[in-house]
Protein backbone atom coordinates (compact mmCIF):
# COMPACT_ATOMS: atom_id res chain seq x y z
CA UNK A 1 0.00 0.00 0.00
CA UNK A 2 1.95 2.95 -1.37
CA UNK A 3 1.35 6.40 0.90
CA UNK A 4 -1.37 7.96 -1.85
CA UNK A 5 -3.73 4.99 -1.74
CA UNK A 6 -3.18 5.24 2.33
CA UNK A 7 -4.99 8.85 2.22
CA UNK A 8 -6.86 8.47 -0.54
CA UNK A 9 -8.90 5.82 1.37
CA UNK A 10 -9.17 7.18 4.17
CA UNK A 11 -9.93 10.38 2.85
CA UNK A 12 -12.79 8.33 0.76
CA UNK A 13 -13.90 6.70 4.23
CA UNK A 14 -14.57 9.70 5.86
CA UNK A 15 -16.37 11.34 2.34
CA UNK A 16 -18.68 7.76 2.39
CA UNK A 17 -19.23 8.27 6.17
CA UNK A 18 -20.42 11.61 5.69
CA UNK A 19 -22.69 11.02 3.08
CA UNK A 20 -24.17 8.37 5.32
CA UNK A 21 -24.58 11.60 7.96
CA UNK A 22 -25.83 13.76 6.15
CA UNK A 23 -28.80 10.76 5.33
CA UNK A 24 -29.94 9.60 8.25
CA UNK A 25 -29.04 13.72 9.97
CA UNK A 26 -31.95 14.95 7.42
CA UNK A 27 -34.22 12.34 8.53
CA UNK A 28 -33.56 13.14 11.86
CA UNK A 29 -34.19 16.51 11.00
CA UNK A 30 -37.21 16.53 8.41
CA UNK A 31 -39.35 14.62 10.97
CA UNK A 32 -42.51 14.10 9.38
CA UNK A 33 -43.06 11.30 7.11
CA UNK A 34 -43.50 8.22 9.41
CA UNK A 35 -43.53 5.34 7.99
CA UNK A 36 -44.87 2.77 10.42
CA UNK A 37 -48.11 2.70 11.36
CA UNK A 38 -49.70 3.66 14.67
CA UNK A 39 -51.70 -0.01 14.88
CA UNK A 40 -54.74 0.55 17.32
CA UNK A 41 -55.65 3.81 16.39
CA UNK A 42 -55.23 3.22 12.79
CA UNK A 43 -56.39 0.25 11.30
CA UNK A 44 -54.41 -0.34 8.04
CA UNK A 45 -56.37 -1.59 4.78
CA UNK A 46 -56.22 -5.04 4.37
CA UNK A 47 -55.86 -6.84 0.85
CA UNK A 48 -59.50 -8.00 -0.46
CA UNK A 49 -58.45 -11.67 -0.55
CA UNK A 50 -56.98 -11.24 3.60
CA UNK A 51 -57.92 -14.58 5.40
CA UNK A 52 -58.72 -14.07 8.58
CA UNK A 53 -61.08 -16.68 9.50
CA UNK A 54 -64.08 -18.78 8.41
CA UNK A 55 -67.50 -16.98 8.70
CA UNK A 56 -71.09 -18.18 7.55
CA UNK A 57 -72.82 -15.54 6.13
CA UNK A 58 -76.33 -14.96 7.04
CA UNK A 59 -79.10 -13.24 4.85
CA UNK A 60 -81.32 -10.76 6.70
CA UNK A 61 -83.82 -13.30 7.49
CA UNK A 62 -81.53 -14.94 9.17
CA UNK A 63 -80.94 -17.40 6.75
CA UNK A 64 -77.19 -19.31 5.42
CA UNK A 65 -76.63 -21.15 2.27
CA UNK A 66 -74.91 -24.33 4.18
CA UNK A 67 -76.58 -27.95 3.15
CA UNK A 68 -74.58 -29.54 5.81
CA UNK A 69 -72.78 -31.52 2.70
CA UNK A 70 -69.70 -31.75 4.65
CA UNK A 71 -67.54 -31.08 1.86
CA UNK A 72 -65.92 -28.34 3.99
CA UNK A 73 -64.98 -31.11 6.84
CA UNK A 74 -63.62 -33.48 4.20
CA UNK A 75 -61.30 -30.80 2.09
CA UNK A 76 -60.05 -29.51 5.58
CA UNK A 77 -56.31 -31.09 6.40
CA UNK A 78 -56.44 -30.61 10.03
CA UNK A 79 -59.86 -31.41 11.44
CA UNK A 80 -61.25 -27.93 11.95
CA UNK A 81 -64.73 -28.35 10.41
CA UNK A 82 -66.96 -30.32 12.66
CA UNK A 83 -70.38 -30.80 10.80
CA UNK A 84 -73.85 -31.35 13.38
CA UNK A 85 -76.63 -32.82 11.05
CA UNK A 86 -80.11 -33.22 11.74
CA UNK A 87 -83.15 -34.64 9.73
CA UNK A 88 -85.61 -32.27 8.54
CA UNK A 89 -89.30 -32.48 7.18
CA UNK A 90 -89.38 -30.30 4.65
CA UNK A 91 -92.63 -28.56 3.06
CA UNK A 92 -92.96 -31.32 0.36
CA UNK A 93 -93.15 -34.02 3.92
CA UNK A 94 -89.71 -35.37 3.19
CA UNK A 95 -87.12 -36.51 5.29
CA UNK A 96 -84.09 -34.24 4.88
CA UNK A 97 -80.64 -33.81 6.30
CA UNK A 98 -80.38 -30.35 7.09
CA UNK A 99 -77.42 -28.31 9.19
CA UNK A 100 -77.62 -28.56 13.17
CA UNK A 101 -74.09 -26.53 13.73
CA UNK A 102 -71.12 -25.64 11.85
CA UNK A 103 -68.44 -25.85 14.77
CA UNK A 104 -65.13 -24.06 13.90
CA UNK A 105 -61.96 -24.76 15.72
CA UNK A 106 -60.17 -20.83 15.05
CA UNK A 107 -57.17 -22.47 17.04
CA UNK A 108 -56.65 -25.25 14.60
CA UNK A 109 -57.29 -23.21 11.65
CA UNK A 110 -54.47 -22.41 9.37
CA UNK A 111 -56.63 -20.05 6.90
CA UNK A 112 -55.72 -22.69 3.81
CA UNK A 113 -58.91 -21.71 1.73
CA UNK A 114 -59.46 -25.42 1.18
CA UNK A 115 -62.94 -25.41 2.84
CA UNK A 116 -64.32 -22.20 1.16
CA UNK A 117 -62.99 -23.61 -2.54
CA UNK A 118 -64.87 -27.45 -2.03
CA UNK A 119 -67.70 -25.67 -0.48
CA UNK A 120 -70.72 -26.05 -3.76
CA UNK A 121 -73.09 -23.53 -2.23
CA UNK A 122 -70.45 -20.65 -1.57
CA UNK A 123 -72.23 -20.75 2.59
CA UNK A 124 -68.65 -20.18 3.96
CA UNK A 125 -66.13 -17.31 3.30
CA UNK A 126 -63.00 -15.83 4.91
CA UNK A 127 -63.30 -12.88 6.60
CA UNK A 128 -60.58 -9.60 6.99
CA UNK A 129 -61.03 -9.69 10.93
CA UNK A 130 -57.80 -11.01 12.18
CA UNK A 131 -57.46 -9.82 16.32
CA UNK A 132 -58.55 -13.08 17.77
CA UNK A 133 -56.02 -13.56 20.86
CA UNK A 134 -58.50 -14.44 23.71
CA UNK A 135 -57.51 -15.65 27.21
CA UNK A 136 -59.24 -19.12 27.01
CA UNK A 137 -58.65 -21.41 24.36
CA UNK A 138 -62.42 -22.50 24.96
CA UNK A 139 -63.55 -19.08 23.01
CA UNK A 140 -61.90 -19.72 19.86
CA UNK A 141 -63.99 -22.87 19.29
CA UNK A 142 -66.82 -21.34 17.48
CA UNK A 143 -70.45 -22.12 16.69
CA UNK A 144 -71.00 -20.90 13.03
CA UNK A 145 -74.92 -20.70 11.94
CA UNK A 146 -77.08 -18.47 14.13
CA UNK A 147 -79.07 -19.81 16.81
CA UNK A 148 -82.76 -20.35 14.55
CA UNK A 149 -80.55 -19.97 11.27
CA UNK A 150 -82.32 -22.29 8.47
CA UNK A 151 -81.67 -22.66 4.61
CA UNK A 152 -81.90 -20.39 2.23
CA UNK A 153 -84.81 -21.13 -0.45
CA UNK A 154 -83.48 -23.20 -3.69
CA UNK A 155 -80.27 -23.83 -2.40
CA UNK A 156 -79.58 -27.73 -2.72
CA UNK B 1 -19.41 15.46 61.23
CA UNK B 2 -19.17 18.08 58.22
CA UNK B 3 -17.01 15.96 56.21
CA UNK B 4 -19.48 12.97 56.51
CA UNK B 5 -22.37 15.28 55.74
CA UNK B 6 -20.37 16.04 52.42
CA UNK B 7 -20.00 12.42 51.95
CA UNK B 8 -23.62 11.60 52.20
CA UNK B 9 -24.47 14.70 49.62
CA UNK B 10 -22.19 13.63 47.10
CA UNK B 11 -23.00 10.15 47.07
CA UNK B 12 -26.92 10.91 47.31
CA UNK B 13 -26.28 13.19 44.22
CA UNK B 14 -23.92 11.01 42.53
CA UNK B 15 -26.33 8.27 43.01
CA UNK B 16 -29.15 10.56 41.53
CA UNK B 17 -27.48 11.80 38.95
CA UNK B 18 -26.87 7.92 37.67
CA UNK B 19 -30.83 7.07 37.82
CA UNK B 20 -31.73 10.40 35.93
CA UNK B 21 -28.67 9.77 33.62
CA UNK B 22 -29.86 6.30 32.65
CA UNK B 23 -33.36 6.93 32.24
CA UNK B 24 -32.57 10.30 30.43
CA UNK B 25 -29.92 8.71 27.85
CA UNK B 26 -31.52 5.41 26.75
CA UNK B 27 -34.84 7.62 26.24
CA UNK B 28 -32.84 9.52 24.29
CA UNK B 29 -31.54 6.63 22.20
CA UNK B 30 -34.47 5.08 21.50
CA UNK B 31 -36.40 8.39 20.10
CA UNK B 32 -32.99 9.53 18.38
CA UNK B 33 -32.87 6.42 16.52
CA UNK B 34 -36.83 5.86 16.36
CA UNK B 35 -36.80 9.78 14.29
CA UNK B 36 -33.33 8.28 12.29
CA UNK B 37 -35.40 5.68 10.84
CA UNK B 38 -38.13 7.53 10.19
CA UNK B 39 -40.07 5.85 13.17
CA UNK B 40 -41.85 7.46 16.01
CA UNK B 41 -40.44 5.63 19.11
CA UNK B 42 -41.79 4.90 22.20
CA UNK B 43 -44.78 7.00 22.51
CA UNK B 44 -46.94 4.90 24.78
CA UNK B 45 -46.02 5.10 28.34
CA UNK B 46 -46.77 8.98 29.46
CA UNK B 47 -46.53 11.98 27.96
CA UNK B 48 -45.02 11.05 24.38
CA UNK B 49 -43.69 7.88 25.72
CA UNK B 50 -41.83 9.87 28.65
CA UNK B 51 -41.72 7.37 31.08
CA UNK B 52 -41.17 4.26 28.78
CA UNK B 53 -37.60 4.12 30.65
CA UNK B 54 -39.43 3.91 33.95
CA UNK B 55 -41.73 1.27 33.59
CA UNK B 56 -38.98 -0.45 31.70
CA UNK B 57 -36.43 0.04 34.68
CA UNK B 58 -38.99 -1.19 37.03
CA UNK B 59 -39.67 -4.05 35.01
CA UNK B 60 -36.07 -5.06 35.14
CA UNK B 61 -36.77 -4.48 39.22
CA UNK B 62 -38.97 -7.08 39.50
CA UNK B 63 -37.31 -9.72 37.38
CA UNK B 64 -35.12 -12.89 38.96
CA UNK B 65 -31.46 -12.27 38.60
CA UNK B 66 -30.33 -15.68 37.59
CA UNK B 67 -27.31 -17.12 38.29
CA UNK B 68 -26.50 -19.89 35.89
CA UNK B 69 -25.86 -23.30 37.12
CA UNK B 70 -22.17 -23.68 35.97
CA UNK B 71 -21.24 -20.08 36.38
CA UNK B 72 -18.31 -18.62 39.36
CA UNK B 73 -21.04 -17.38 41.12
CA UNK B 74 -18.72 -15.18 43.36
CA UNK B 75 -17.50 -13.35 40.26
CA UNK B 76 -20.67 -13.53 38.21
CA UNK B 77 -22.52 -11.20 41.30
CA UNK B 78 -19.16 -9.04 41.63
CA UNK B 79 -18.90 -8.33 37.61
CA UNK B 80 -21.55 -5.55 36.96
CA UNK B 81 -20.93 -4.15 40.57
CA UNK B 82 -17.35 -3.66 39.18
CA UNK B 83 -18.68 -2.31 35.85
CA UNK B 84 -20.89 0.44 38.25
CA UNK B 85 -18.02 1.27 40.90
CA UNK B 86 -15.78 2.05 38.05
CA UNK B 87 -18.41 4.09 36.17
CA UNK B 88 -18.37 5.79 39.62
CA UNK B 89 -15.46 6.43 40.68
CA UNK B 90 -14.99 8.27 37.11
CA UNK B 91 -17.76 11.05 37.77
CA UNK B 92 -15.26 12.43 40.16
CA UNK B 93 -13.01 14.82 38.94
CA UNK B 94 -15.96 16.14 36.39
CA UNK B 95 -17.00 19.93 36.67
CA UNK B 96 -20.37 20.36 36.34
CA UNK B 97 -20.52 23.77 36.34
CA UNK B 98 -17.85 26.42 37.25
CA UNK B 99 -17.04 25.59 40.70
CA UNK B 100 -19.54 22.24 41.02
CA UNK B 101 -16.57 19.25 41.04
CA UNK B 102 -15.89 16.57 43.47
CA UNK B 103 -12.24 16.15 43.47
CA UNK B 104 -10.13 18.84 42.06
CA UNK B 105 -6.51 16.70 41.90
CA UNK B 106 -3.94 17.75 39.68
CA UNK B 107 -3.74 14.56 37.24
CA UNK B 108 -7.63 14.62 36.81
CA UNK B 109 -6.69 13.89 32.71
CA UNK B 110 -4.56 11.04 33.72
CA UNK B 111 -6.84 9.55 36.66
CA UNK B 112 -9.58 9.37 34.03
CA UNK B 113 -7.46 7.70 31.60
CA UNK B 114 -6.70 4.82 33.92
CA UNK B 115 -10.09 4.35 35.68
CA UNK B 116 -12.08 4.06 32.43
CA UNK B 117 -9.71 1.09 31.37
CA UNK B 118 -11.26 -0.53 34.50
CA UNK B 119 -14.07 -1.38 32.60
CA UNK B 120 -12.60 -3.78 30.74
CA UNK B 121 -12.23 -5.74 33.80
CA UNK B 122 -15.88 -6.40 34.60
CA UNK B 123 -16.32 -7.47 31.10
CA UNK B 124 -13.91 -9.69 31.56
CA UNK B 125 -15.38 -10.70 34.83
CA UNK B 126 -18.43 -11.29 33.62
CA UNK B 127 -18.02 -12.94 30.20
CA UNK B 128 -15.37 -15.60 32.06
CA UNK B 129 -17.66 -15.96 34.91
CA UNK B 130 -20.83 -17.03 33.31
CA UNK B 131 -19.65 -20.02 31.47
CA UNK B 132 -20.99 -19.53 28.51
CA UNK B 133 -18.85 -19.72 25.25
CA UNK B 134 -20.87 -16.45 23.83
CA UNK B 135 -19.82 -14.52 27.30
CA UNK B 136 -16.33 -15.61 26.88
CA UNK B 137 -16.01 -14.42 23.09
CA UNK B 138 -17.12 -11.50 23.70
CA UNK B 139 -15.35 -10.11 26.60
CA UNK B 140 -12.23 -11.64 24.97
CA UNK B 141 -13.12 -8.98 21.79
CA UNK B 142 -14.42 -6.29 24.47
CA UNK B 143 -10.62 -6.99 25.93
CA UNK B 144 -8.70 -6.20 22.64
CA UNK B 145 -10.80 -3.67 21.70
CA UNK B 146 -10.44 -1.56 24.67
CA UNK B 147 -6.87 -2.12 25.22
CA UNK B 148 -6.43 -0.98 21.41
CA UNK B 149 -8.68 1.90 21.30
CA UNK B 150 -7.26 2.97 24.41
CA UNK B 151 -3.90 3.98 22.74
CA UNK B 152 -5.24 6.71 20.12
CA UNK B 153 -7.73 7.85 22.83
CA UNK B 154 -4.80 8.46 24.91
CA UNK B 155 -2.85 10.35 22.79
CA UNK B 156 -5.65 12.62 21.84
CA UNK B 157 -5.82 13.09 25.00
CA UNK B 158 -2.72 14.19 25.26
CA UNK B 159 -2.66 16.25 22.49
CA UNK B 160 -4.59 18.86 24.39
CA UNK B 161 -2.34 18.30 27.60
CA UNK B 162 0.96 19.01 25.17
CA UNK B 163 -1.41 22.56 24.83
CA UNK B 164 -2.68 23.41 28.16
CA UNK B 165 0.48 21.96 29.52
CA UNK B 166 -1.41 20.97 32.78
CA UNK B 167 -3.15 17.73 33.51
CA UNK B 168 -5.66 19.00 35.86
CA UNK B 169 -8.86 19.39 34.50
CA UNK B 170 -9.77 23.01 36.04
CA UNK B 171 -6.81 24.45 34.11
CA UNK B 172 -7.58 22.99 31.23
CA UNK B 173 -10.65 24.27 30.94
CA UNK B 174 -9.51 27.48 32.26
CA UNK B 175 -7.12 27.33 29.17
CA UNK B 176 -10.10 27.70 27.30
CA UNK B 177 -11.81 31.15 28.71
CA UNK B 178 -10.57 33.19 25.37
CA UNK B 179 -11.76 29.97 22.66
CA UNK B 180 -12.00 26.34 22.53
CA UNK B 181 -9.24 24.50 21.43
CA UNK B 182 -11.47 23.01 18.74
CA UNK B 183 -11.45 26.86 17.19
CA UNK B 184 -7.61 27.83 18.73
CA UNK B 185 -6.22 24.39 17.54
CA UNK B 186 -6.02 24.54 13.92
CA UNK B 187 -6.37 21.28 12.67
CA UNK B 188 -4.68 19.09 14.53
CA UNK B 189 -6.87 19.67 17.08
CA UNK B 190 -9.45 18.69 15.32
CA UNK B 191 -7.51 15.47 13.74
CA UNK B 192 -7.68 14.84 17.38
CA UNK B 193 -11.22 14.90 18.24
CA UNK B 194 -11.95 12.75 15.59
CA UNK B 195 -10.00 10.21 16.83
CA UNK B 196 -11.10 10.90 19.96
CA UNK B 197 -14.66 10.24 19.67
CA UNK B 198 -13.80 7.56 17.14
CA UNK B 199 -11.41 5.79 19.68
CA UNK B 200 -14.45 6.53 22.71
CA UNK B 201 -17.44 5.36 20.44
CA UNK B 202 -15.08 1.92 20.42
CA UNK B 203 -14.11 1.92 24.08
CA UNK B 204 -17.86 2.50 25.15
CA UNK B 205 -18.23 -0.82 23.04
CA UNK B 206 -20.78 1.27 21.01
CA UNK B 207 -22.11 0.61 17.40
CA UNK B 208 -20.14 0.18 15.06
CA UNK B 209 -17.96 -1.30 17.20
CA UNK B 210 -20.22 -2.93 19.50
CA UNK B 211 -18.01 -6.51 19.26
CA UNK B 212 -18.69 -7.71 22.76
CA UNK B 213 -22.47 -7.23 22.62
CA UNK B 214 -22.63 -8.17 18.89
CA UNK B 215 -26.58 -9.14 19.10
CA UNK B 216 -26.53 -10.52 15.67
CA UNK B 217 -23.66 -13.37 16.36
CA UNK B 218 -23.30 -13.54 19.74
CA UNK B 219 -26.64 -12.89 21.21
CA UNK B 220 -25.63 -10.44 23.77
CA UNK B 221 -21.60 -10.93 24.44
CA UNK B 222 -20.78 -10.91 27.55
CA UNK B 223 -23.80 -10.12 29.50
CA UNK B 224 -25.97 -12.93 27.91
CA UNK B 225 -26.57 -14.68 30.96
CA UNK B 226 -27.32 -11.96 33.20
CA UNK B 227 -31.16 -11.13 33.78
CA UNK B 228 -33.17 -8.66 35.96
CA UNK B 229 -31.03 -5.89 38.15
CA UNK B 230 -27.70 -7.10 37.30
CA UNK B 231 -28.34 -6.44 33.78
CA UNK B 232 -29.38 -3.33 34.62
CA UNK B 233 -26.58 -2.44 36.09
CA UNK B 234 -24.24 -3.11 32.81
CA UNK B 235 -26.55 -1.76 30.74
CA UNK B 236 -26.64 1.48 33.14
CA UNK B 237 -22.96 1.36 33.52
CA UNK B 238 -22.74 1.10 29.46
CA UNK B 239 -25.20 4.81 29.32
CA UNK B 240 -22.84 6.69 31.85
CA UNK B 241 -19.56 5.70 30.09
CA UNK B 242 -21.17 7.36 27.18
CA UNK B 243 -22.41 10.96 29.49
CA UNK B 244 -18.81 10.71 31.34
CA UNK B 245 -16.55 10.02 27.95
CA UNK B 246 -18.79 12.70 25.93
CA UNK B 247 -18.29 15.08 29.42
CA UNK B 248 -14.22 15.00 28.92
CA UNK B 249 -14.47 15.49 25.10
CA UNK B 250 -16.63 18.31 25.82
CA UNK B 251 -14.09 19.50 28.37
CA UNK B 252 -11.40 18.68 26.39
CA UNK B 253 -12.14 20.41 23.06
CA UNK B 254 -14.90 22.17 23.73
CA UNK B 255 -14.21 24.12 27.13
CA UNK B 256 -16.36 22.11 29.77
CA UNK B 257 -18.67 24.72 31.27
CA UNK B 258 -16.72 27.71 29.54
CA UNK B 259 -19.57 29.60 27.51
CA UNK B 260 -18.58 30.85 24.25
CA UNK B 261 -16.76 33.91 23.43
CA UNK B 262 -15.64 35.22 20.55
CA UNK B 263 -12.52 37.31 20.52
CA UNK B 264 -13.34 41.04 22.02
CA UNK B 265 -17.36 41.06 21.08
CA UNK B 266 -17.75 42.56 24.78
CA UNK B 267 -21.62 42.67 23.90
CA UNK B 268 -21.89 39.03 22.93
CA UNK B 269 -19.76 37.86 25.37
CA UNK B 270 -21.81 39.41 28.23
CA UNK B 271 -24.81 37.47 26.74
CA UNK B 272 -23.55 34.07 26.26
CA UNK B 273 -22.10 34.69 30.75
CA UNK B 274 -25.49 35.31 31.50
CA UNK B 275 -26.37 31.49 30.30
CA UNK B 276 -25.71 29.41 33.28
CA UNK B 277 -21.96 27.21 32.97
CA UNK B 278 -24.17 23.78 33.82
CA UNK B 279 -26.20 24.92 30.83
CA UNK B 280 -23.03 24.74 28.84
CA UNK B 281 -21.33 21.56 30.16
CA UNK B 282 -24.48 19.79 29.79
CA UNK B 283 -25.66 21.12 25.82
CA UNK B 284 -22.00 20.51 24.97
CA UNK B 285 -22.30 17.03 26.45
CA UNK B 286 -25.44 16.16 25.36
CA UNK B 287 -24.41 17.17 22.00
CA UNK B 288 -21.43 14.54 21.86
CA UNK B 289 -23.62 12.26 23.35
CA UNK B 290 -26.10 13.16 19.94
CA UNK B 291 -23.50 12.66 17.62
CA UNK B 292 -21.98 9.16 19.21
CA UNK B 293 -25.76 7.87 18.48
CA UNK B 294 -25.93 9.43 15.04
CA UNK B 295 -22.68 7.57 14.23
CA UNK B 296 -24.51 4.22 15.67
CA UNK B 297 -27.67 4.87 13.50
CA UNK B 298 -26.18 5.52 10.85
CA UNK B 299 -22.63 3.26 10.30
CA UNK B 300 -22.94 -0.76 9.73
CA UNK B 301 -20.51 -2.53 12.12
CA UNK B 302 -17.36 -3.73 11.57
CA UNK B 303 -15.58 -7.33 11.68
CA UNK B 304 -13.03 -7.99 14.55
CA UNK B 305 -10.28 -7.72 11.92
CA UNK B 306 -11.42 -4.39 10.45
CA UNK B 307 -11.52 -2.89 14.46
CA UNK B 308 -8.35 -3.62 14.38
CA UNK B 309 -7.01 -2.98 11.39
CA UNK B 310 -8.73 0.78 11.91
CA UNK B 311 -6.93 0.98 14.99
CA UNK B 312 -3.36 -0.23 14.31
CA UNK B 313 -3.23 0.72 10.49
CA UNK B 314 -5.07 4.21 10.74
CA UNK B 315 -5.74 5.80 14.21
CA UNK B 316 -2.96 5.06 15.76
CA UNK B 317 -0.01 6.13 13.36
CA UNK B 318 -2.30 9.44 12.37
CA UNK B 319 -2.57 10.20 15.80
CA UNK B 320 1.10 9.64 16.59
CA UNK B 321 1.72 12.10 13.90
CA UNK B 322 -0.80 14.39 15.02
CA UNK B 323 1.09 14.48 18.45
CA UNK B 324 4.02 15.27 17.14
CA UNK B 325 1.96 18.61 14.68
CA UNK B 326 0.54 19.88 18.18
CA UNK B 327 4.10 19.95 20.10
CA UNK B 328 5.11 21.79 16.96
CA UNK B 329 1.98 24.00 17.17
CA UNK B 330 2.65 24.54 21.03
CA UNK B 331 6.16 25.27 20.96
CA UNK B 332 6.37 27.72 18.36
CA UNK B 333 2.82 28.80 19.77
CA UNK B 334 1.01 28.85 16.33
CA UNK B 335 -2.52 28.36 18.39
CA UNK B 336 -4.49 31.54 18.83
Amino acid sequence: MTLKTYFSNIFSTIRSLLKGMRRTGYYFTHHKEIITQQYPEYKPPLPERFRGEVVMPHNADNEHKCTGCTACELACPNGTIKIVTKQEINAAGKKKKALDTFVYHLELCTMCNLCIVACPTDAIEMAQSFEHSVFDRNSLIKTLNEPGSKLEEGIE
Amino acid sequence: MALFLEFVIAGLLCIGLFAILGLVLVLMERKVSAYMQIRLGPNRVGPKGALQTLADTLKLLSKEGLTPRGADRFLFNLAPFVAMIGTMLLLAPIPFAKGFQLWDINIGVLYISAVSSLAVISILLAGWASNNKYSLLGAMRSGAQIVSYELSAGLSIIAIVVLTGSLSISDIIASQADGWWIFKGHLPVWIAFVTFIIAVTAETNRAPFDLAEAESELTAGFHTEYSGMKFALFFLAEYINIFIVCAIGAILFFGGWMPFHIGNWEGFNRIMDYIPSSVWFFGKTFFLIFVIMWFRWTFPRLRIDQLLNLEWKYLLPISMVNVLLITLVAILGWHF
